[in-house]
């Protein structure tokens, strides 16, 4: 048995798919036959653009047009006349084994661009060598896995699953996920959350432990996962799994029902989401608004910047098909562990204290400007709140707000239909701006407390890193105290404040969150109905008594098992 | 023939503009070829444009000889001049 961190809930009984990534390179090899090694070129060639045909018809079903242009120019890389004559030319002049002609080739290039000066076109070494390796493998019978076209229904075992991967996975054939590492809020795991795919994260070294082929069966909800298991383990997880969803069939109740307390107090419980797929989810789970739309999703995977009309296009969907409900869009959110090819970062010592959020946003005021201008025109086609990331002072609220008039400014003199009643709220995620919260209310409509970063930024803790799991907890006393602190400056200033990260939906704090006198929770959508479930057996009164217990609490353990 | 053009789009010959004239490039029969900053590639091959890293306001030589060197070298002009 393997024990992990939890990562998303659900029981999963399934094969393994262990998604190697470790390249292949082969040796220096004279034949004697060229006439075999050309054609084993081109059988491989011909099998690669196969594979790549398959992967873009794929991705344009599942991520539309633009994200399917990627795989169409991998699909000219591959028939690069340059590359195949020089391939060619080196098996006939050198004897040389196909493969490793190819090699020698691609080498060449990849060299050639990653000595380049521009950021970006360093990074399209990457797409060569993503190529190279394609063919490689085909010519020596390497199979290669393609999340997109996957035959049977697998369990993904893998080092990490990276944003570009869940991108195209072929969601049918997943039924779980599990990983060497990271934690709660890592990338793959809130993936995994909203495509409600049972997952367990940082598991060690499972992805050269286990084989492809090997039965896996685990329950998300004790991170604990069997390789080969017995009859009787099978067996029970088979219960397990029918449980799992008799509970959920029975949360339906709790559709189209308001989220209360038993002594009356209203809490909102909206959602987050990254993309428009993800809006059935919300209406699927009687989700009552979005609270959380990361919009970088919309600047990642792709070549250039999105255009205004483009995310115009996109935003407007969302909220006209959210209208009335209200949908909280927040500002790109870039830097730190998400990059973007095409801004052409520096590279930074610390990514996470660096250019990231809005710091990065008005350094790029172009860039920000053309997402604020879609956002504005957007609004008059649903209730929108426009939200930014990463503020840390009254001067970067200042800054944007001025970015804000001009935007509107510009947009009155053109003429152009644009919002005038959105709401303007911040994100609090960084200590310093939740220390100053009763004068950054003043300044805002709404406060949105981003709890996996200030978790990270007030215990100082890389939230990514294994040997300090056991210090990144939102039972810690001090992230308790400062969320406190933020909701009764919000309140004094009348304003709204909600909760958007991973504990907003926990249950053991949940009724802490609700004694605080939280407004608006936004979780995964896959958590709505038993967390409304949840609020709909408290009383309010009872959780500010509790509350007060609570904040006399001094270690996170101590808290941890008082509430539960 | 010969052509001399200057780049001025933002990006240059990048990925995405490479990969469209290229396409373009293999429309013609001829034999075409790309030459800038002492460097010269295959104007049909989106690695030897791409590895050549053009940038804006590079002067590029455009080297077409075949049955349709005209045409290709008018298309090809054509093309650079759109981009923006």
């Amino acid at each position: 048995m393997l024990k992990g961190h939890k990562a998303s809930p659900g029981v999963a009984i399934g094969r393994a798919l262990v998604i190697n990534n470790s390249p292949v390179r082969v040796e220096r090899l004279t034949v004697d036959s060229s006439n075999l090694q050309l054609s084993r070129l081109e059988s491989a060639i011909a099998c690669s653009k196969d594979q790549l045909q398959k992967i873009a018809e794929k991705s344009k079903i599942n991520l539309g047009e633009d994200h399917a242009l990627i795989f169409e120019s991998h699909q000219m890389l591959l028939e690069d006349i340059e590359v195949l004559d020089q391939t060619k030319t080196l098996i006939l002049e050198h004897k040389y084994s196909s493969e490793f002609a190819y090699q020698e080739v691609t080498d060449q290039f990849i060299a050639v661009f990653e000595s380049m000066d521009d950021e970006y076109m360093r990074a399209r070494s990457a797409d060569v060598k993503d190529i190279s390796q394609r063919v490689l493998k085909n010519m020596l019978g390497i199979p290669l896995c393609d999340l997109s076209t996957l035959e049977d229904e697998v369990i993904l075992v893998a080092g990490d699953i990276t944003p570009s991967e869940t991108a195209v996975m072929d969601r049918s054939k997943v039924v779980g996920f599990l990983t060497d590492i990271g934690g709660r809020t890592s990338h793959s795991a809130i993936i995994a959350r909203t495509l409600e795919i049972p997952a367990v994260v940082g598991l060690g070294n499972i992805s050269s432990s286990v084989t492809t082929g090997d039965l896996l069966v685990f329950d998300g909800d004790f991170a604990e996962v069997y390789v080969n298991p017995d009859e009787t383990v099978i067996k029970e997880f088979e219960e397990k799994k029918i449980d799992y969803r008799k509970n959920k069939d029975l949360l339906k109740k709790y559709h189209g029902l308001e989220t209360v307390t038993l002594d009356s107090k209203k809490i909102e419980l909206a959602s987050n989401i990254r993309s428009t797929t993800d809006v059935s989810f919300v209406v699927e789970n009687d989700s009552e608004g979005v609270g959380l739309f990361r919009t970088e999703f919309l600047f990642m995977n792709t070549d250039t910047a999105p255009s205004e009309q483009e995310q115009f296009s996109v935003y407007s969907e969302v909220l006209s098909s959210l209208s009335p409900k209200p949908v909280v869009i927040r500002t790109l959110d870039i830097g730190g562990d998400k990059q973007v090819d095409y801004l052409n970062l520096e590279k930074e010592e610390n990514p996470f204290l660096g250019v990231r959020g809005v710091r990065l946003c008005l350094e790029n005021s172009q860039l920000f400007k053309t997402q604020l201008r879609a956002l504005l025109r957007a609004g008059v086609n649903g209730n929108l709140k426009i939200m930014v990331p990463m503020i840390s002072c009254l001067e970067e609220v200042l800054q944007v707000k001025e970015l804000f008039s001009e935007c509107e400014r510009e947009l009155e003199g053109e003429g152009t239909e644009f919002s005038k009643d959105y709401e303007f709220g911040m994100m609090i995620e960084v200590p310093s701006a939740a220390i100053e919260s009763d004068i950054l209310a003043k300044h805002v409509d709404f406060m949105s407390i981003g709890t996996n970063d200030l978790i990270q930024y007030t215990v100082a803790v890389d939230r990514m890193n294994q040997k300090l799991m056991n210090l990144y907890t939102p039972y810690n006393p001090a992230i308790l105290r400062l969320i406190n602190l933020v909701i009764q400056n919000a309140h004094e200033a009348g304003i709204w404040v909600g909760m958007c990260g991973e504990a907003a939906c926990q249950k053991e704090l949940v009724p802490l969150w609700v004694g605080m006198g939280i407004d608006e929770l936004s979780v995964t959508p896959s958590d709505t109905l038993s967390t409304r479930a949840l609020i709909r057996e408290l009383h309010y009164s009872q959780c500010q008594k509790q509350l007060e217990r609570v904040l006399q609490l001094g270690c996170a353990k101590e808290v941890e098992n008082f509430l539960k | 023939m010969e052509k001399v053009i200057e780049i001025k789009n933002e990006t240059g010959l990048h990925a995405r503009p490479a990969a469209l004239f290229v396409r373009e490039a293999t429309k013609f029969n001829s034999d075409i070829t790309i030459a800038a900053g002492g460097k010269k590639g295959n104007a049909k091959s989106v690695m030897s444009v791409m590895s050549m890293g053009i940038t804006k306001n590079t002067e590029i030589t455009l080297t077409a000889t075949g049955d349709d060197e005209q045409n290709a070298l008018e298309a090809l002009e054509a093309f650079i001049i759109d981009q923006k």
